[in-house]
């Protein structure tokens, strides 16, 4: 399920001191940095989304300064002492390091336009956002929190999926991550799923796919299996477009698509039509 | 042993017949060989071999017995997929007295890589639900060897609901490599389907068990398995991701396959450890493949003990004890909180 996924290049996210001009992926023009990052990291020319780390997707989407992180102290061991190429632990260390996180996720409260709320956002600048221990569990308590003081919720998926390296615990994070969203459906509250590219594997198969709405970016890649397996498996060509934003929309599992600079106005609309 | 209620029929203490040999049982097949060759001369010529016989059969078994406390996890995997393994309709047809089989999730299809049906088992009426692999090339490729469509989780989801309804437990047997990774598979939403299946068994108002008799491959396994009790078959394997597809991403390449059984700890002695099953049922001497009446008893037994447990118990209390279950598991550190690993 947890097929690798390109973690994000310095052209591909902001945070990295990469100099002053970066490339368009998609057209290919020569951007001056800081205007992209003042456009969302959304390419003027073509509208090309950028992957977004965490702390900048909160910025983002938060009032300015209302944002309060919660549960920051849990961070990741090496549970099942996991040793491929390099040790998991040693993984563990170098990703932290160069993410300046504990782990995937940045989880906490905050207020769109007034609404206050409970949001988790999942990291791609670590492990390409791959879901653990920790970021199951984090994200478990931002639900219960949710449930317990009736807020709505918004949980921003971006993730290769299941974290190998903590095996049969990361595939249960998502049935427990399912079971607690169970819990704030029963509680009649709102759970809005942000779909970003790339959500994938176990975490499209868990809490992504369980939003009383779900929202993606333009564009985003968001299936179970990543399209190298698929084309593994059934080696014919994949149609135009498969497992994209617009075409889940089509085929009827994703309720908008939105740009990111209108993504704090229709998570607000939302709020006004269901929050509590 | 099988008891007489499966009424065993004269299983021979060594079953040649033509078993698929797994390449560490290649010593096995050797001395088993042997044996054979002993008695047909034995037979033709009337010679007495007997005590000869014997020695053999006793380095056999103890040869067997010794390979099988040793399996290396890889060495399980292969045991797992065994072709003459039991599956979901051989076990019906070793310890169900009836079994109604119900089709297709009234959306799309139905799909044969997840069987459901009103069964009694052991004396309790159930909705039964697993994936099955198939036996024959024919039935392999109408079940897609084991990995289901979204249609497959979505009749298995009716038909527990179905169970919740009329007040009948649910009893899931997980065997498969995982949901199938197709164009119509996603079209359909596959993850949507097993997504919903984990929320609605969390909740589920009647008892569950879930047991992995062969493969627990990923989603595709866990998408029927949030149960009050798991347990895996002792020869079972259950992980996130097949030890081909971990050895593909990590390794970048599918020769360390063995290396990468061994570190996703997918056996049910390690997950017992680490508390992610509650059971490991424990199979025959060699395997469930040599003596598929004791597995499917062992099994039976497991599943109605179980069973009795829980209607014993109140379905508010139940459904507590579920949610917690999946609720504390995962090891973390917690500073401030003490060094907290919440697990099992
Ligand atoms: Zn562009």
């Amino acid at each position: 399920m947890a097929e690798s996924i390109t973690p994000p290049t310095t052209s591909k996210t902001e945070g990295v001191p990469a100099g002053l001009w970066m490339r368009c992926p998609d057209c290919g023009d020569m951007l001056f940095k800081k205007v992209v990052d003042e456009n969302l990291l959304v390419c003027p020319a073509c509208q090309y989304h950028f992957r977004v780390g965490a702390r900048a997707r909160m910025n983002q989407l938060c009032d300015e300064g209302t944002f309060e992180e919660l549960f920051s102290d849990i961070e990741p061991v090496d549970p099942l002492e996991f040793v491929d190429k390099k040790a998991y632990a040693d993984r563990i260390k170098s990703e932290q390091f160069k993410s300046k996180e504990k782990d995937a996720l940045l989880s906490g409260r905050g207020f769109i336009k007034g609404r206050p709320l409970v949001l988790a956002v999942m990291d791609p600048n670590f492990m390409m956002g791959s879901m653990g221990s920790v970021v199951g569990e984090k994200l478990t308590r931002s639900i219960e929190l949710a449930a317990e003081e009736l807020l709505p919720l918004v949980i921003v998926s971006c993730s290769g999926g299941a974290r190998m390296q903590e095996s049969t615990l990361s595939l249960m994070q998502m049935a427990k991550t399912s079971a607690a969203l169970g819990r704030l459906d029963d509680a009649g509250c709102l759970f809005i799923s942000l779909l970003t590219d790339p959500t994938t594997g176990g975490v499209t198969a868990s809490f992504s796919m369980l939003g009383d709405f779900i929202i993606a970016e333009p564009k985003a890649l968001i299936g179970f299996a990543g399209p190298r397996t698929i084309w593994n498996t059934i080696k014919q060509e994949l149609p135009e477009g498969f497992q994209r934003s617009e075409f889940l929309r089509d085929k009827g599992f994703v309720d908008f698509i939105v740009h990111r600079k209108d993504l704090r106005s229709e998570i607000a609309r939302l709020i006004d039509y269901c929050g509590k | 042993m099988a008891t007489a209620t499966l009424e065993p029929k004269d299983v021979p203490e060594t079953r040649p017949a033509l078993r698929h040999t797994l390449g560490f049982e290649q010593p096995l097949a050797k001395l088993e060989a042997q044996v054979q060759e002993l008695e047909a001369l034995q037979s033709n010529k009337r010679l007495d071999y007997t005590a000869e016989i014997r020695q053999l059969r006793n380095n056999y078994t103890s040869l067997l017995k010794k390979t099988y406390e040793n399996l290396t996890p890889w060495e399980t995997v292969q045991v797992a997929r065994h072709p003459q393994r039991p599956q979901f309709r051989d076990y019906i047809d070793l310890f169900c007295r009836e079994f109604r089989e119900i089709h297709g999730d009234r959306r799309f299809a139905d799909d044969k890589a997840i069987v459901a049906g009103l069964a009694r088992l052991g004396g309790h009426k159930v909705m039964l639900i697993g994936h099955h692999k198939g036996r024959d090339t024919k039935e392999k490729i109408a079940c897609n060897f084991g990995c289901a469509h979204p249609e497959g989780y979505r009749k298995a989801l009716r038909c527990m609901k179905l169970a919740e309804k009329f007040g009948l437990p649910v009893v899931t047997l997980v065997d498969t490599a995982g949901a199938y990774p197709g164009i119509g598979s996603e079209e359909r939403g596959v993850a949507e389907a097993i997504a919903v299946n984990m929320m609605e068994m969390s909740r589920l108002r009647t008892p569950i068990v879930s047991v992995v008799t062969g493969e627990g491959g990923s989603g595709g396994a866990i998408g029927i398995a949030v149960a009050d009790k798991v347990a895996m078959m002792e020869h079972a394997w259950y992980s996130v991701i097949s030890p081909e597809g971990c050895s593909g991403i990590l390794w970048k390449g599918s020769e360390n396959a063995p290396d990468a059984a061994a570190a996703l700890k997918l056996t049910s002695r390690d997950l017992k450890q680490i508390g992610i099953i509650d059971t490991a049922i424990p199979e025959p001497l060699g395997g469930a493949h040599r003596d598929p009446h004791t597995a499917a008893h062992s099994l039976e037994q497991y599943i109605s003990k179980t069973l009795r447990d829980l209607k014993r118990c109140k379905i508010e209390n139940l459904l507590e004890r579920r949610y917690e279950k999946f609720r504390n598991l995962g090891i973390y550190l917690e500073k401030g909180a003490r060094a907290s690993a919440r697990a099992g």
